[in-house]
């Protein structure tokens, strides 16, 4: 079983229908039992109940960043290998990976209200989660401005890899501005070490999520192979009407 | 290397004849410029300690429309189909053709910064200042421009994409390229530092930029 056997749509499918309802259930699984450790989690001492939100909140930020590493790889795929399922892998991930860096972003926000009396603060951290979120946007945008499928790939994968070298150096800019700027305004969740009763919920949330988005990433691309199989059918049909 | 110095005059003097609109950027830039104070009120003070920030913001906004004709010109006439066709390597087409693009509609906008920083109350050091770094700065705006520009260009799309497709790209460049005007003109801060990863960032968009706007020019046009 390698990547290359996946190259067949039809054995994608196939696969992906038996595997789908397992992953799902395992999801489901893990994220029920973090959800419960995460509410039996004892509160912070200094913050309450309002850490909790770190165990929505982390998850969703190291996805925000983990998806676009999967992007990146599917834009080899599509530019270097060529692979026919790698561009609608990438399609498939652009807006899954928006979504967890919105609540990223959300969940972020929610949390600075009561703790730094404010939703939103240039902080370098959100700042730069943020400049992630427009560059998802602009991914999507760039999907959505061509309606031939191929030509668009090509043109996302490249962006995508751009965005991959660039990540890095608007990550450090921001820093650099940030502390330009407002040097040690904001408080940070602690420098301490985590807990182990915060640290286990934290990790069964972070793999449940993962789980999720491969869950959701799979079902998407089925969604897309298959939207792309009614497009050309319903072509076929409007050329067989003409002639 | 004839035939990219071929290309750069020609580009050139394409930009600079009429229909070419490179100098509509400048007129762009004092523009933008002109506007701000109608929006932030006549204060003096005020304009002198934002004037680096509206003057890069204005010439970061006039190259980025400039940017839109890089390629579709000649994807309209065909010569970008001679120039994929040709022996010269696409890469050092694209930056010839981004180099060409930089003298002819970047370099009149830093040409443009000492009289803009007359209006917006800017001393001679302080206009030089922002000058020098929009001269280290603006090749690094054309260089990742042009992937953008490149991308636009596949999808017969341009505008408002390019836009959106760049701005995020050219951040870093803004900070940096603001923070160096500041730390000359009033920062405690040293210029050297964020001067010298201006110019880091330049550097690596002369080497990234014309590989990706190759291509994407390679994959998206056949």
């Amino acid at each position: 079983m390698t990547l290359i056997d996946l190259a067949n749509p039809t054995k994608f499918l196939s696969l992906t229908a038996r595997a789908l309802p397992w992953l799902a259930g395992a999801t489901a699984i893990l994220l029920l039992i973090g959800f419960y450790q995460a509410a039996m989690a004892p509160d912070d001492y200094q913050q309450g109940a309002t850490a909790k939100i770190m165990f929505v909140h982390v998850p969703n930020a190291w996805l925000a960043m983990f998806v676009w590493g999967v992007m990146s790889i599917a834009a080899l795929g599509t530019l270097v290998w060529r692979h026919p399922l790698a561009d609608v892998a990438a399609k498939a991930a652009t807006p899954i990976g928006a979504a967890f860096t919105f609540l990223a972003l959300v969940t972020g926000s929610l949390w600075g209200r009561p703790m730094w009396g404010t939703y939103w603060e240039w902080d370098a951290r959100m700042t730069s989660v943020l400049i992630l979120f427009l560059m998802y946007l602009s991914l999507m945008a760039l999907w959505r401005a061509v309606d031939d499928p191929s030509r668009a790939a090509r043109a996302a994968a490249v962006l995508t890899l751009v965005g991959a070298l660039n990540l890095p150096i608007i990550k450090f800019s921001v820093d650099w501005w940030n502390t330009l700027h407002q040097p040690a305004a904001v408080l940070r969740l602690g420098g301490t070490s985590l807990d182990k009763a915060f640290l286990i919920p934290l990790l069964v949330m972070a793999v449940g999520f993962s789980l999720l988005f491969v869950t959701l990433h799979l079902a998407a691309m089925r969604n897309e192979i298959l939207r792309r199989r009614v497009r050309s059918l319903q072509m076929m049909q409007a050329s067989q009407q003409a002639a | 290397m004839t035939s990219l110095a071929a290309l750069i005059r020609r580009d050139i003097k394409i930009a600079l004849r009429v229909g070419g609109g490179a100098l509509i950027g400048v007129l762009f830039f004092l523009t933008v410029t002109v506007l701000m104070p109608f929006a932030i009120g006549p204060d003096l003070a005020l304009l002198t300690r934002l004037g680096p920030a509206i003057l890069w913001l204005g010439a970061l906004l006039a190259s980025l429309l400039t940017l839109d004709r890089l390629f579709t010109a000649d994807h309209e006439d065909g010569s970008l189909d001679l120039i994929l066709m040709g022996r010269t390597p696409l890469e050092l087409a694209c930056a010839a053709k981004a180099l060409a693009h930089w003298i002819a509609a970047g370099v009149p906008l830093i040409a443009a910064t000492p009289v803009l920083g007359l209006l917006l109350n800017l001393d001679a050091e302080a206009t030089s200042a922002v000058a020098l770094t929009l001269l280290v700065g603006t090749p690094a705006l054309t260089f990742t421009g042009m992937i953008g520009a490149a991308l636009a260009v596949t999808l017969h799309r341009g505008g408002l994409l390019l836009a959106v497709l760049v701005l995020p790209l050219s951040i870093p460049v803004l900070i940096f390229g603001v923070a160096a005007s500041q730390a000359a003109i009033t920062g405690p801060m040293s210029f050297g530092t964020p001067f010298s990863i201006l110019c880091a960032l330049s550097l690596v968009s002369l080497v990234v930029g014309p590989f990706a706007a190759a291509a994407s020019l390679r994959h998206g046009l056949d």
